[in-house]
């Protein structure tokens, strides 16, 4: 009893130094997406954090993907149910911009890094938005079979591979967006990597990403949901896909299957927590105080041991170890691993969030042709 | 029997007689109170209504509350736009002064109310949720008012500020303002500044801050050098330290906003952009809805979007004609499941009547992946065809992810719709006119036709209904197996709800779709007849 109130009593002093010692809510509602992914969140920290404040629950909603839709309508109805939602960096900073996450300052809300930096340097710049409190790296990578590469021919290395339907004959999957498939098409069809997003802010640009992309269009499987590519590969369906590499990690490390990671022209991507705006004081103290725990440099680090996402806080690298039940070391799992990071992207969000809209009514005109 | 009626026992009270008997007295027909009769009807009658009303009062308030009017609410989003008017009130209003056939950029009073609207947006978080709705119209707005944001609490407005504290120390001082606009009669000489502060203060007080308390921000000074520059301006006895201040505006260093806003992003200085917001200026818009026809509303008034980016149209027709087919195949094979359900002994019909509703109790996402193993090229059916020859192993049939595995699979899906309300009309055909139609002479195919059919098309008239709209507004299956050309209008709808959170044009499109299936739902009633509809 006297270790719970000194815990309760230092948390709360120290999250709310100076300010009114508010009373701490016991319930929480953690939003996040379900499967693996959540799963290493239950265990890195959210399993140590309730076993240190036995009177706390969470509650898990795995809504992460309409996230943004239903946040606005709680903010209309004035009734916000959860208390922390996890959302990838491009959600996050819609939100932001429609007031709908709290801003939040890393020095004030994140621990230190284990190493002594400050938060701000530790997470550097993949804290994106002034709302977004990120977790993992996680990359959109091509896993390819390995039993169907013609024989005689190398196997599939760089991203043009992709768009080669003669050396590799079979079908692709491709997300049904155009984010990140026109980066790709760009960049096969002789554009510079840095000049990616200046031609694509032109409309012959924007012809040109989908002119090359027209070339296997009658070879492509559209996915929506991330597990579409890993069970196109296991069933053989598709040569190629493109998905995120912790879910190809499970196809290939966790479920055996013959298919091998291309990391080249992967793209980099954050995901990460928000607070809703608009919490009730008891509410808003809670989650702090679990934010503080749960991104500090060891629960990130630990995260890694579940899923091959790449912890967001520099401090965390050098602690990542080996999968919790695999037993294989996770490092060069890693999309940050220097081995499969030689050529990579970085999600450009500024672009995307002027674009989208145009760029995506355009995509879609074009998929219906 | 005695019969005690016929014997005339006087009875108590009134009676149809009596008043039978004053009427043929007076006129007008009384009821049995000696209430005209009408009058008597009509209140029974109401009385009746109303008691019919409060016994359906409860499911009646219950689907007011929770279906009709947020639905309503929702449709309304399609032409609502408080957004601009809300967020700029003041550049709203110098820009419907703005003739952009005339001029190439507003003038410097739309500038400095931009610039006031814009501060007083950034301190509320508004203005990146202006920039997210006007990005729907004119790419780019969403990073513009992002970085002027940004930008925008350091521009150089502070000129004026020091001007007017180094005139008067006084100036610095909330409290001073808070006097100043307590006299109506400042707020009259002194509108923009006025109404500038009324807005800080209703601001501050939202935030319970006490505006006396505050500072005084450079955009309130940037205001008030507005309005003792404008033409016309009279401040004379109101205040000696406005007139003060009046006297020596004019020689103030001035800021050029235009050129501050042209630092913080020079696409201000494209014209696009205060056209834009001219042009969606209005709380109502018919832009959403034009946007849902393939058409946009531009400053140049309304035009079809370039070829390119046409989609709605396409989607609309491929959505019904898709839901017209399943319609028919659903009544196809429906019709023969349901003939024998209903001519089956009793026990064998339950057995079967489970196996039709089974589908009903398995997941919805179950069964759409079941089809995804069915028909995807190395799946059952293809394997099979393969094994057996009919197909060569490079040449498999490509059955899903297009309009061929969306058809089957809601087909599937959709089928007990159709069934049940056939089952239940044929139940109601008795077998004997089948028999009588033939003992007459007609030809099984005729006994059929001119008998059994005519009699069935009720049912036909309700599952086709049912299956028509319910698949009309179908988004989960399409979304699995669609692929590219199987999509239908409701995943677009649900594109705009849940990820670029365009909830007009959502809005507009689902009341497009709404009026669609009322129509449709008209003419079946010109052409077959609702009344021909039946469930039972």
């Amino acid at each position: 009893m006297t270790l719970r109130k000194t815990i309760l009593a230092t948390s709360a002093l120290s999250v709310i130094a100076g300010a009114a010692v508010a009373e701490m809510a016991n319930d929480m509602t953690l939003v996040s997406w379900g499967g693996a992914y959540q799963n290493s969140q239950q265990k890195a920290y959210v399993e140590p954090y309730l076993e240190a404040h036995p009177e706390v629950s969470a509650t898990w909603d795995e809504s992460s993907a309409e996230a943004v839709a239903k946040l606005r309508a709680m903010n209309e109805a004035g009734n916000i149910t959860w208390d922390l939602v996890d959302v990838v960096a491009a959600d996050a900073i819609r939100l932001c911009d429609e007031g709908l996450a709290m801003e939040y300052d890393p020095e004030e809300l994140l621990a230190e890094g284990e190493d002594g930096s400050s938060a701000e340097d530790d997470f550097g710049d993949l804290i994106v938005s002034d709302c977004f409190i990120p977790q993992i790296v996680y990359s959109t990578t091509f896993g390819y079979r390995t039993d169907m590469v013609p024989e005689g021919v190398d196997a599939p290395s760089e991203i043009c591979d992709v768009f080669d339907l003669e050396t590799y004959p079979g079908k692709r999957s491709l997300e049904k967006r155009p984010i990140n498939n026109m980066e790709w098409a760009l960049l096969c069809d002789g554009v510079a990597k840095e000049d990616v997003y200046d031609v694509l802010e032109t409309e012959e640009g924007q012809e040109q990403a989908l002119a090359k992309l027209d070339t296997i269009k009658d070879s492509v499987i559209w996915w929506s949901a991330g597990a579409d590519t890993p069970q196109l590969l296991a069933d053989g369906e598709v040569f190629m896909g493109s998905t995120y590499n912790g879910r190809l990690f499970s196809v290939i490390e966790e479920q055996d299957q013959p298919v091998a990671m291309m990391w080249d022209a992967q793209v980099f991507d954050l995901d990460g927590w928000i607070i809703p705006a608009g919490l009730p004081e008891d509410r808003l103290a809670r989650v702090k105080d679990f934010v503080k725990f749960a991104t500090d440099t060891q629960r990130l680090a630990d995260q890694a041991a579940y899923i091959s996402y790449g912890p967001a806080r520099k401090s965390s690298a050098p602690l990542v170890g080996k999968h919790a039940d695999l037993g294989i070391d996770m490092g060069p799992h890693m999309p940050t691993d220097p081995e499969n990071a030689a050529n990579t992207f970085v999600y450009n969000y500024g672009f995307w969030a002027d674009y989208r809209d145009d760029i995506d009514a355009k995509f879609q005109a074009w998929l219906t042709k | 029997m005695t019969s005690t009626t016929e014997t005339n026992v006087p009875l108590e009270g009134p009676t149809p007689d009596d008043g039978l008997r004053a009427a043929e007295q007076s006129g007008p027909m009384l009821a049995a109170d000696g209430t005209p009769l009408k009058r008597s009807l009509a209140r029974a009658l109401r009385r009746e209504k109303l008691r019919a009303l409060m016994l359906i009062a409860p499911l009646l308030l219950f689907v007011l509350i929770t279906f009709i009017a947020p639905i309503g609410d929702m449709l309304l989003r399609s032409v609502r736009n408080d957004i601009v008017a809300d967020t700029l009130p003041e550049t709203v209003e110098q820009l419907g002064m703005w003739d952009s056939a005339q001029q190439e950029l507003p003038d410097d009073a739309t500038w400095t109310a931009l610039y006031i609207d814009l501060v007083l947006a950034e301190e509320q978080k508004l203005h990146t949720r202006l920039g997210s709705r006007l990005n729907y119209e004119l790419t780019g707005a969403s990073s513009l008012f992002r970085k002027t944001g940004r930008a925008v609490g350091r521009f150089d407005t502070d000129v004026y500020t020091d001007q007017f504290v180094a005139l008067d120390d006084s100036w610095e001082n909330a409290a001073t303002w808070v006097n100043m606009f307590d006299d109506s009669d400042i707020a009259e000489a002194l509108p923009l500044t006025a109404r500038t502060w009324e807005r800080w203060v209703d601001y501050l007080e939202s935030e319970d801050d006490i505006p006396a308390e505050e500072d005084v921000e450079d955009f309130l000074f940037t205001a008030l050098y507005a309005d003792l520059t404008r033409e016309g301006a009279d401040v004379s006895g109101l205040s000696p330290r406005l007139e003060q201040a009046a006297a020596a505006v004019s020689g103030f260093e001035t800021v050029d906003l235009r050129e501050q806003f042209e630092d913080a992003d020079d696409d201000w200085l494209d014209p696009e952009i205060m056209r834009t917001i001219q042009t969606y200026s209005p709380r109502y818009t018919s832009g959403y809805f034009l946007n849902a026809v393939d058409a946009q509303l531009t400053a140049d008034g309304v035009s079809m979007r370039p070829e390119n980016q046409q989609i709605y149209g396409i989607l609309f027709k491929r959505t019904i004609f898709m839901s017209l087919t399943i319609t028919l195949s659903c009544i196809i094979l429906g019709y023969p499941v349901a003939w024998i359900l209903a001519n089956l002994p009793t026990r064998s019909a339950n057995l079967l009547m489970i196996l039709v509703l089974l589908p009903f109790w398995t997941s919805l996402l179950v069964r759409t992946s079941a089809w995804k193993v069915m028909l995807q090229q190395q799946g059952v059916i293809n394997d099979t065809l393969v094994w057996l020859g009919l197909v060569a192993d490079d040449a498999r049939l490509v059955m899903i992810n297009n309009q061929f595995g969306t058809i089957v699979a809601m087909t599937h899906i959709l089928l007990p719709f159709m069934i049940l309300p056939m089952y239940s009309v044929m139940q109601t055909i008795p077998p004997s006119y089948l028999r009588a139609a033939k003992s007459l002479g007609a030809t099984n195919w005729t006994a059929f036709w001119r008998v059994y059919f005519p009699q069935s098309v009720p049912g036909i008239g309700a599952g086709s209904i049912l299956v028509f709209i319910l698949s009309i507004g179908y988004y989960i299956t399409p979304e699995i197996v669609g692929g590219t050309t199987g999509t239908f209008i409701s995943n677009r709808i649900a594109y705009h709800i849940s990820s670029s959170l365009n909830w007009g044009l959502a809005a507009a499109l689902g009341t497009i779709l709404l009026a669609v299936v009322l129509i449709l739902y008209w003419a079946y009633d010109k052409i077959v007849g609702i009344d021909n509809v039946k469930l039972g």
